[in-house]
């Protein structure tokens, strides 16, 4: 009976402190909310408004009225098909490429000891502190016709004729590799560090081959690092100009390139606006099958450690 | 009581200074242009808006733009800042179309000398530069491509090609090209089955050409490094490689003869003396000092006449009568009623 009533009270005390600690925790949560009030407002300012604005011009035609015809124009027309096929393609393929090299190299670094790594972590980043365009036009006299690389490559008597390096997809993607290399190698290279010994180390001593030890152990640890890499440099690449456009010789037409020639050749906004739309539509889609497959916990890196 | 003094004779102080601020503001008279900057404006800078500040009595405040999607961007918030604007003729005339500019008083501007077709309604011509065809003499020698249809023949001038990477430009000698006479290009091109004949022509050589190019500075570039063989571009562009060394010539044969113009941007605040300006830097001694900067020709007939010009520059000079006879003038109506249709067709035929 008393043993009872005794638990009686402590359950109603229970579920007392339960609400109490419920709604302290909710206070709390608001209270924190709010403390990034700030925040919130400025990404709502200078993120959703420009967007959502982005979004409204869209659908302004020719004469000023609501229209759709920026968008039946690009359903029309086979050309911004072909622009967006070739966006996607350029970005996938930089970011494989990106990975091809990339991974290896995080690799080598994260076995070294630390300061050699430091000093071999620098030829990733002195290239990332120079200019864009510097870095795009050195490309561009490595590669043309007779540029560095042809003429060395004939006098070793490699290739007999000069070939076509440049002003095409080749030169396109060996620039744009080349500029997002730092994306992805940096996280990744931290990803690595953060993996801990000791499981590589207990892995081999249950007998794991070192092959095996990699691809078990030590590859998916590092996937979160990988998976952030590739998605900023993905990303990146969507949107990029100067390089396609010196590189590509007029030949390899990104989205970003066809948004400037809209805003000079159509009299209204909508026209550029609507093929920004449609690549943040279709990013979006994409990532989010990424993320569906993938698990956007560790595309977002939250894995480390 | 004397916190009440000092802060009533500030404030008297502060609009008597306005007001003084203001009159005086409404004295100065100033003009404000933009222009594309670089080696351009240097030259337009010097040879015209300098002098005739100084002869008008008129400040000249000059800025670089973006081109018209700036005016555009002006006229639609209502806070226009610019007087005049440089821009290509084209452009002005299709910003023209869209309401974005003045209409220019020619009762002030006097082109009675200017070359047909070199001004607008909109716009009027500060200098005169050719479409040409340029080649490597390295590879040609002197003996380059002399018409469209050299230009077009890949087996009897084998080599790479540079074309231009849009319409504009890039059609009238395509036709050319195809047999179409000088004087009947804009008639055959005035429907949808001509704008596709001239680039079913382009597509026809389009393994031949292994550059589009965007910009004024590629094509120089691009002739420069040997990297193509045969260009088209602007003659001005070619003429300040050869200086730099590069091995490169071009023909005014079957050029298209083409204007940069001065615009007025609606509601300039100070629009009547931006037509005095104009008016001003239209005059045959101003146009003939530009060459001396840059080898773009005047838009004034007249400015050959004054014999300023070193007869040397003047032979080379893309509006010397001789040269000019031997081009297409543009067609702005054609680029208003067609350059949108035109373009989306050519981007077709780019992304194949």
């Amino acid at each position: 009976m008393t043993a009872n009533s005794m638990s009686d009270t402590s359950s109603t005390c229970h579920s007392l402190n339960a609400t109490v600690l419920k709604r302290n925790a909710w206070w709390e949560q608001f209270a924190q909310f709010g403390l990034c009030s700030p925040a919130l407002l400025l990404v709502l300012i200078i993120l959703v408004l420009p967007v959502g604005w982005l979004f409204s011009v869209s659908f302004v035609g020719a004469n000023g009225g609501f229209s759709l015809e920026n968008y039946s124009r690009m359903v029309e027309s086979k050309s911004y098909y072909r622009i967006f096929i070739t966006t996607f393609q350029v970005s996938l393929l930089s970011t494989g490429l990106c990975i091809l090299i990339g991974y290896p190299f995080s690799y080598f670094l994260s076995q070294l000891p630390s300061r050699l790594a430091s000093l071999c972590l620098i030829t990733v980043l002195l290239p990332f502190w120079t200019s864009l365009l510097v870095r795009t036009y050195a490309w561009l006299v490595l590669l043309q016709r007779k540029g560095l690389v042809n003429d060395w490559a004939i006098q070793l008597g490699l290739w007999e004729e000069p070939i076509k390096l440049v002003h095409n997809m080749t030169g396109t993607l060996i620039g744009m590799v080349h500029i997002m290399l730092p994306f992805l190698v940096l996280p990744l290279y931290n990803s690595m560090k953060a993996i801990d010994r000791s499981y590589l180390n207990a892995a081999s001593n249950l007998g794991a081959s070192p092959v095996r030890i990699f691809w078990t152990v030590f590859f998916p640890l590092s996937t979160p690092g990988l998976f952030a890499g590739a998605l900023i440099v993905f990303v990146l690449c969507l949107g990029f100009f100067v390089t396609p456009a010196v590189l590509g010789g007029g030949k390899v037409i990104m989205v970003s390139m066809k948004i400037a020639s809209n805003i000079e050749l159509f009299v209204n906004w909508g026209a550029a606006s609507a093929l920004g739309v449609i690549l943040l539509l279709l990013t979006m889609i994409i990532l989010w099958f990424a993320g569906r497959f993938l698990g956007f916990d560790r595309m977002a890196g939250s894995g480390v450690g | 009581m004397k916190h009440k003094m000092i802060l009533a004779s500030a404030a008297a102080a502060l609009l008597a200074n306005a007001a003084f601020s203001g009159g005086a503001f409404a004295q100065e008279k100033s003009v404000t242009i933009a222009s594309w900057g670089g080696s351009y404006q240097d030259a337009q800078s010097k040879a015209l808006f300098v002098p005739a500040s100084a002869a008008m009595g008129v400040t000249v405040k000059e800025e670089t733009y973006g081109g018209m999607s700036d005016v555009r961007l002006q006229v639609n918030t209502g806070a226009v800042t610019l007087d005049i604007v440089v821009s290509g003729s084209g452009s002005a005339a299709r910003a023209g179309a869209e309401g974005l500019l003045e209409p220019l008083d020619y009762s002030v501007i006097d082109v009675s000398n200017f070359y047909p077709g070199l001004y607008d309604e909109y716009c009027v011509g500060g200098d005169v530069f050719s479409v040409v065809a340029a080649w490597n003499t390295e590879t040609y020698g002197e003996n380059g491509p002399q018409s469209w249809a050299d230009f077009f023949d890949t087996e009897k001038f084998p080599g790479k090609r540079a074309y231009r990477g849009k319409a504009a430009g890039a059609l009238e000698p395509a036709l050319m090209a195809d047999g179409v006479p000088m004087e009947d290009v804009y008639k055959v091109l005035d429907s949808e089955e001509g704008i596709d004949r001239a680039i079913n022509k382009i597509r026809s050589i389009k393994d031949h050409i292994a550059v589009f190019w965007s910009s004024g500075a590629q094509q120089a570039q691009l002739m420069k490094d040997g990297e193509v063989d045969m260009t088209t571009g602007w003659n001005g562009r070619f003429d300040v490689a050869k200086a730099d060394g590069a091995k490169v010539s071009y023909t005014f044969n079957q050029a298209l003869l083409d204007y940069d113009c001065f615009a007025v941007p609606k509601g300039a605040p100070n629009k009547d003396l931006a037509m005095q300006f104009l008016a001003e830097i239209s005059k045959p001694e101003y146009q003939a000092n530009l060459p001396k900067y840059i080898t773009y020709g005047p838009t004034n007939k007249a400015a050959y006449d004054l014999g300023t010009i070193d007869p040397a520059v003047a032979m080379a000079l893309p509006s010397h009568p001789d040269n000019a006879a031997k081009q297409l003038p543009i067609s702005l109506e054609w680029y208003e009623k067609w350059e949108t249709i035109a373009d989306e067709k050519y981007q077709e035929m780019l992304t194949e």
